[in-house]
């Protein structure tokens, strides 16, 4: 009951002290008035200590006790100012974020960025308290910091919100701030763990060389490897520049295997989620194969093709499909 | 949250061990040698367990370990509470709490602990070397706490960096210092052994002791005149008055109440003066004779010994004034000149002899009494001396007729006996004599060496008359100083008698009395005067806060705009591409932020064909500064002539 409230109250806490409405603009700049600052649990003991020293001083009427407690309490603002100063004005932006399959850990990287002419030090970045991330970062320079977050759903995961906060440099104050940038991770549908085979259709194949690449029509040319047929040497390129590297003449057609991973072929029985388990593990294995694949989904169709491309796309395709619509 | 978990490192164990070493190293001296010796080896131990990478001992035996110091130190001192037991129980804690050293939190105590020890120190020694000592020490600390939250930087950076946030704090230190409403002490009751090594003047006088204070050239107090300064053989600071008389030793009397205002009239001008009196643990305070005010919070005994409320335990600076010619006692209570009569029942039957030959002689004439027991002791030809014989136990008439040397307890003791022998009320009054003028500041000061005793007789009309009876066998004492009274070769203080080592020592002692006067007794009543010096009327707590508010307010707006500036450095190849690029804006070519430099030259040449070259070039270098690599210098200083040069 008291955990629940006092959760309340910080949610209602950030909030307040994010004062956008999140998710926010790059870059975020966290400016003074969203920087916050309060004593450890250190900083209250040395306060106490203090206290303590203050009233000894006093009551032997040591002048230097005085002066020592003045000195310290002078330092103990000194301090509020350094870690403030080691925070305020920091400029986070959203970085790059790879596509993960649910199940897997989305890492939302962020450019830390600071115009200060000295280091930042001590940085503690996380979304949740028990994994931070420890940062330092230069004089003018980025820093490039990557959160980890779990994954349960397929579609866009907006990254949570990032809390950074430093106790440098004495320990005794703490600064912090809230973040939440705009900034999202696409979530595959995890492949399913056993799937029916791949669809081989009616349109399988005559033999093939390699890897989708037919003999029929001429598609570029690439460096020669060893394994390539000497027929296959572009001669008359080679000849035309000096001493430069061996060609080799690429073909296409329609010699390379094409499958067609389709949602309707599976059966009535499987759920929504389970389709889109068993075609993300069909796309994974058809790719695998070097097969040309095409996707076919109630309201979308992807041509058939192969490469790393059509497997991005194939599988964005499955992870924002929405039921009844695709 | 994991930060106060996080297990120390080897660089931050060696420098809470530095700490460590800093904060009880000035405190061998006080604690037990058997503490002393103990914390050594716990910091070797310490030193050990970083350098070999040990396991930590287990926590039984540091918990048994705890209770073994604790115990050694209540068996040193039969009390655990205290100034010495308390310093040698945190030396205790500090040792074992080195061998701890567990998490982050744990060298967090380690520096309060610290800190307090520094404290400690202050306890048994305020001078200006235990400030600059104690300075080192919160140095170290500091940094020790700054390795605590980051052990990467070198010693030598975290040491510049904790130099710089003490540097930072000193505004507050010294503003805090000056306008904190100041509280007197103490606040509850102080333990006993505060004071348990002063040296002084005491209650009692035997033969020996003002005699072994001669030979301490401690500071007793230190006198400012508003005026001239008297001549030297007026300057008798008069302490305890000692009335009573055993045989063998003076006492002060029994407290019989006391005058809150000075009883008799004064006059002739009043010399003004403000003491600043080291502590002695005693009630007493010392007063140029005759007292014409009173300090407050003091008042008059009955034989005119001014006395404060309070033992004299901190260092104590009072005004007063005196009337160097006043007459003291016309009208003495029946009681005060009994007890300035009475005698032992038996013992010097030859001085009482004399006396009763005065008697006989003069009758009450206490005047004739006096003048012959002067020429007595003009006559005997007494030696003052150091090292006086020892005596029996008719002490007045061994040294008066046999021995004939003494210091000046036994002038004052053997003076007062005659006269009380013959009638006359006597007494003996103990106290300082003269004092040195510190040429550096003015101040007067008197020391040990300078303590005194002379006698007070009571005359019909006249009062108490102040007789100085060892003027009379050596005069140089009075009117120049001891060192000069006394023959060479007998021992005195190196400093009383060095000449050479003078100028040295008066700026030394005006140090000090400057350090004593503004930092060591900067205390309620002189915060007062300060501040209203300043021209804060009526200061009180109230004001001294606010005052002390505002200007902590401005220092910390002043630190805040410091510490906060956020220097953006821009990339001067970008100012001046910059320029370059606001100038094509006015011709409407403007470069838009997303565009690079050699796209927009083109842009910019196709759009102005006769600038063409120049456009080019200057992008050309630009681009080459800001993405080549190394950028050169000269580069720099040719994009910026290109620029200024460019006129489209």
């Amino acid at each position: 009951m008291l955990a629940v409230l006092r959760h309340r109250m910080h949610e209602t806490f950030v909030r307040w002290a994010l004062r956008v409405r999140p998710p926010e603009p790059a870059p975020i700049v966290l400016t003074q008035r969203r920087v916050y600052v309060l004593p450890t649990r250190a900083g209250l003991a040395y306060a106490t200590a203090l206290g303590v020293i203050l009233l000894g001083a006093m009551n032997y009427n040591l002048s230097l006790g005085h002066a020592l407690v003045f000195l310290l309490a002078g330092l103990g603002v000194v301090t509020i100012l350094h870690t403030f100063r080691n925070l305020a004005l920091l400029e986070i932006r959203p970085g790059r974020c790879e596509p993960v399959f649910v199940g897997d850990v989305a890492r939302f990287a962020l450019v830390l960025k600071s115009q200060r002419p000295d280091a930042r030090t001590s940085l503690r970045l996380f979304v949740n308290a028990d994994a931070p991330l420890e940062i330092d970062v230069g004089p003018h320079a980025s820093t490039l910091a990557t959160l980890g977050v779990a994954t349960t759903k397929r579609g866009w995961l907006p990254m949570p919100r990032a809390t950074i906060e430093t106790t440098w440099p004495l320990g005794l104050v703490r600064a912090w701030s809230y973040a939440v940038p705009d900034f999202n991770c696409l979530v595959y549908p995890a492949p399913a763990a056993t799937a029916p085979p791949l669809p081989w259709g009616g349109e399988a194949a005559r033999g093939s060389t390699r890897d989708g690449r037919g003999a029929d029509d001429f598609s570029g040319l690439r460096k020669h490897q060893v394994a390539d047929a000497p027929r296959h040497v572009a001669w008359k390129a080679v000849a035309r520049q000096q001493d430069g590297p061996l060609l080799t003449k690429l073909f296409s057609g329609a010699s390379a295997q094409q499958i067609w991973l389709d949602w309707n072929t599976l059966p009535d029985a499987i759920t929504c989620e389970q389709r889109l388990a068993i075609l993300a593990r069909w796309m994974l294995d058809a790719d695998a194969a070097g097969l040309a694949w095409g996707l076919r989904l109630p309201a979308l169709q992807l041509a058939p093709d192969n490469g790393p491309e059509q497997l991005a796309a194939g599988l964005r395709a499955l992870a924002l499909y929405q039921d009844g619509k695709g | 949250m994991g930060r106060a978990n996080r297990p120390v490192s080897g660089r931050q164990a060696w420098w809470l061990l530095a700490t460590a070493l800093a904060a009880s190293a000035p405190l061998a001296q006080q604690v037990p040698l058997w503490l002393s010796l103990a914390a050594a080896c716990a910091f070797a131990w310490r030193a050990a367990l970083t350098w070999r990478q040990w396991h930590l001992p287990p926590r039984w035996l540091l918990v048994l370990l705890v209770m073994a110091g604790t115990v050694g130190v209540f068996l040193q001192y039969r009390t655990i509470m205290g100034r010495t037991p308390g310093i040698s129980l945190l030396v205790v804690f500090l040792a074992l709490k080195l061998l701890e050293l567990r998490a982050a939190r744990d060298a967090v105590a380690t520096a309060l602990l610290c800190y307090f020890l520094v404290l400690g120190q202050f306890l048994f020694t305020q001078t200006i070397a235990t400030a600059l000592l104690a300075g080192i020490t919160v140095l170290i600390t500091t940094a020790s706490l700054l390795a605590a939250s980051d052990d990467r930087p070198q010693p030598q950076q975290q040491l510049r960096r904790a130099t710089l946030m003490l540097a930072q704090a000193m505004p507050f230190m010294l503003l805090l210092f000056v306008l904190f409403p100041r509280v007197q002490g103490p606040l509850w009751g102080l333990p006993q052994d505060r004071f348990s090594a002063v040296s002084g003047l005491s209650d009692t006088m035997a033969p020996g002791t003002i005699a072994r204070l001669s030979q301490s050239d401690a500071i007793a107090f230190r006198v400012r005149f508003q005026g001239a300064i008297p001549a030297q053989s007026q300057l008798y600071w008069r302490g305890p008055v000692m009335p009573a008389f055993d045989g063998r030793s003076w006492r002060v009397a029994q407290t019989q109440g006391a005058y809150p205002t000075v009883p008799y009239a004064g006059s002739g001008t009043p010399v003004d003066y403000e003491v600043t009196l080291e502590p002695h643990g005693k009630f007493w305070l010392f007063a140029l004779e005759m007292p014409a005010t009173l300090p407050a919070d003091s008042a008059l005994t009955v034989d005119y010994q001014p006395i404060a409320r309070q033992a004299v335990r901190n260092r104590l600076r009072y005004t007063q004034s005196a009337w160097p010619e006043a007459i003291a006692g016309e009208k003495e209570s029946p009681a005060v000149l009994r007890a300035a009569l009475a005698l032992p029942e038996a013992g010097n039957p030859r001085t009482r002899a004399i006396g009763a030959a005065w008697r006989a002689q003069h009758g009450d004439d206490g005047a004739a009494i006096l003048a012959a027991a002067e020429k007595l002791f003009n006559q005997q030809l007494l030696i003052y001396t150091l090292n006086p014989p020892l005596l029996g136990a008719d002490m007045v008439d061994e040294f008066l007729f046999d021995t004939k040397r003494g210091f000046c307890e036994h002038f004052a003791a053997a003076f007062v006996f005659s006269l009380r022998s013959a009638g006359v009320p006597a007494r003996v009054v103990a106290g300082y004599q003269g004092g040195e003028v510190n040429p550096v500041d003015g101040y007067l000061e008197v020391r040990q060496y300078d303590a005194h005793a002379w006698a007070e007789a009571w005359i019909a009309g006249r009062g108490w008359v102040r007789i100085d009876p060892t003027a009379i066998s050596a005069p140089s004492r009075i009117n120049s100083n001891l060192a000069a009274a006394i023959p060479a070769g007998e021992g005195l203080p190196f400093l009383a008698r060095a000449a050479w080592l003078k100028d040295l020592r008066y700026r030394l002692d005006a140090v000090t009395n400057g350090w004593n006067q503004w930092v060591l007794g900067y205390n309620p009543q002189r915060q007062r005067d300060l501040l209203a010096s300043l021209g804060m009327s009526a200061p009180d707590w109230r004001s001294m806060t606010a005052v002390l508010s505002v200007l902590c307010g401005a220092v910390m707006l002043g630190l805040t705009a410091w510490i906060l500036r956020n220097r953006l450095r821009v990339d001067p190849a970008l100012a001046a591409w910059r320029r370059f690029t606001r100038r094509l804006a006015k011709r409407g070519i403007a470069w838009q932020s997303w565009e690079g430099p050699q796209a927009f030259a083109e842009r910019a040449a196709a759009q102005a064909p006769l600038h063409a070259v120049g456009i080019r070039e200057i992008a050309a270098l630009y681009a080459r500064l800001r993405y080549g690599p190394a950028p050169q210098g000269s580069d720099l200083e040719q994009l910026k002539r290109r620029i200024a040069a460019f006129k489209p």
